[in-house]
């Protein structure tokens, strides 16, 4: 074998090594995709969607509940973590340095990365005991504690893009600081902010442990934001471990549900995301 | 092109053989400077420290009321950090500080009130930087900023500021565009209405062609001696040509100094130093 074809070789094995490290790393989700597909699919019904659950026994019945009560749970994460989280990261990338920034970038990427359940408890402890009771505003407060990191981190790396020279443009002007940031700065990075809250906000849908001690569960429309509520992943849990054939068919059909709208907020997300960054570089 | 070079201050030779040869030339057949014009800004001794690094020693010049006046040297000589010490630009970067006497008119530069200094000297940057806007909110900017007008007073105030910065044609049925559409030599002039806007009385323009195309930058010339009348110019380039071809004066930095600072036939025809006439005939730089 000449040197020539003995490199060919090498480079065809490590590229068929590495294609199928990649295929295997992936494969989890095709995987995880399809079996909701195969097992779920076929419960999915217009009154899925549309009819509150039926109790044991009874066939039929729907999540809708469920579907409206984590459309709620969002907003109130979203209410409470997105403007805290939007303007700390003004802060940080605005007026940081070391110090107090510091300190504060630092307690953010920690707050990442503490489990949901103790996100939970915390709630639980803050909200819950206090009030006496299960609640929405109580799972929207944890989820939003969930949120409030990633925005804040976020929001700093897209205002840290926005170039100098545009900042210098309007400070030329003879515009303040905050007057620079508020009508200048902060719109050049309002596509990326936005993208990546909804993607924070998809990745905290699926969150189930921050939910058991604070918006509990409810068979039933939610009847107001002090009382217990309903979402896709609690439903999926307490379906999932029961005993019933019927409700663990349900609960296939739920996780396609949540699965399936993460992924369209995600990738559409990304997409603009990419489109965004591609034609920053042109520009 | 005809029409900038019959206006210019020199005219280009057809066929020059290098960028210095053909700004020498050109400034040979030009007139100097006669009646000396009222001083606008004056620079005595200004010294500019980046943390305990000195980067600019001991400044001094004269620079003219409603005269083009070019910064010239190689990269890294300090003429774009004086530049930015005239508007206080530098204030952005931490531990930057400025020294001396720098005087806009009878008012000390340093004891203006920010607003108030950059009212008065507008900038134009090296990169054209539309702000994420349409093309009516970018020169409508500072006049709402200084709170200078609205309604339809704002309206011919910006058809204004985009007639001064000879935009106004190509742009005026689409003022409601992102400015991002608009082409690279286009929003540089976007960017000198947008200046032209609150009525500067200098405008500083930090190497405003070097990003763009030669028929862009023709016509950001030509623009310059519109401006003329009405605004002191002060423009730091690389291109020797341009100097020769847009200045009354010019100012030679290198190292952090002033070597010379006088109209620019004499800089380009006959420089008192030696250093200025090594640059001007390309042996560096």
């Amino acid at each position: 074998m000449n040197r020539l074809t003995w490199r060919k070789t090498v480079n065809a094995l490590m590229s068929g090594v590495t294609a199928l490290c990649a295929l295997v790393a992936v494969a989890p989700l095709l995987f995880v995709l399809g079996l909701l597909v195969v097992k779920g699919a076929s419960s999915l019904n217009w009154a899925f969607f549309t009819k509150l659950p039926v109790p044991v026994g009874e066939t039929g019945g729907g999540i809708a509940n469920a579907i409206a009560g984590s459309g709620e749970l969002l907003l109130l994460a979203a209410l409470f973590g997105v403007p805290l989280g939007v303007l700390g990261g003004i802060y940080l990338s605005e007026f940081g340095g070391w110090g107090v920034p510091f300190f504060v970038r630092y307690a953010a990427d920690l707050l990442v990365t503490v489990p949901s359940i103790v996100i939970g408890i915390f709630a639980y402890v803050v909200v819950v005991l206090p009030v006496g009771h299960f609640s929405a505003l109580a799972g929207g407060f944890a989820l939003g504690v969930m949120l409030l990191p990633i925005v804040v981190s976020n929001t700093e790396q897209f205002l840290r893009t926005v170039p100098v020279w545009l900042r210098e443009g309007s400070l030329a002007l003879g515009a303040g600081h905050w007057k620079t940031i508020v009508s200048v700065v902060f719109p050049a990075a309002l596509q990326g902010i936005l993208t990546g809250i909804l993607l924070a906000l998809a990745r905290v849908a699926g969150e189930t442990a921050p939910l058991i001690f604070t918006a509990f569960n409810n068979a039933y429309w939610n009847r107001g934001l002090n009382q217990p509520i309903s979402s896709l992943p609690y439903m999926i849990w307490i379906y999932g471990i029961s005993a019933y054939d019927d409700w663990h068919r349900q609960a296939w059909a739920a996780a396609l549900v949540l699965l399936a709208l993460v992924l369209t907020v995600n990738v559409l997300s990304r997409l603009v995301l990419a489109r965004k960054m591609a034609a920053r570089r042109i520009a | 092109m005809t029409e900038t070079a019959a206006r210019a201050k020199v005219t280009d030779d057809p066929n020059p053989q290098t960028t210095q040869e053909a700004a020498r030339q050109t400034a040979q057949r030009m007139e100097p400077v006669r009646a000396e014009a009222t001083i606008k800004i004056r620079a005595r001794k200004v010294d500019f420290f980046y943390g305990a690094k000195q980067v600019l020693q001991g400044i001094s010049a004269d620079i003219r009321e409603r005269k083009i006046t070019a910064l010239i040297g190689p990269s890294g000589c300090g003429k774009t950090t004086f530049l930015r010490t005239i508007n206080r630009m530098y204030e952005t970067v931490k531990h930057a500080r400025a020294e001396g006497e720098l005087l806009l008119d009878n008012d000390s530069i340093f004891d203006l009130a920010l607003p108030n200094l950059r009212r008065r000297v507008g900038m134009v940057f090296q990169k054209p930087n539309p702000f994420p806007k349409s093309i009516f909110d970018n020169v409508a900017y500072g006049p709402r900023v200084h709170g200078l007008a609205n309604g339809s007073r704002l309206k011919e105030l910006v058809e204004q500021s985009l007639r001064g910065a000879a935009l106004w044609d190509e742009v005026k049925d689409s003022l409601q565009k992102s400015a991002f559409s608009l082409s690279g030599g286009q929003q540089q002039r976007l960017s000198i209405a947008r200046a032209l806007a609150i009525d500067p009385e200098v405008l500083l323009l930090d190497e405003p062609c070097s990003a763009l195309d030669p028929i862009s930058t023709a016509k950001i010339e030509e623009l310059l001696f519109a401006i003329e009348n009405r605004c002191t110019l002060v423009i730091v380039t690389h291109n020797m040509a341009q100097a020769a071809r847009v200045a009354d004066y010019t100012g030679f930095f290198l190292m952090g100094k002033l070597i010379e600072f006088n109209d620019t036939k004499t800089i380009f025809t006959n420089p008192a130093k030696k250093e200025t006439e090594d640059y001007i005939t390309g042996r560096f730089g």
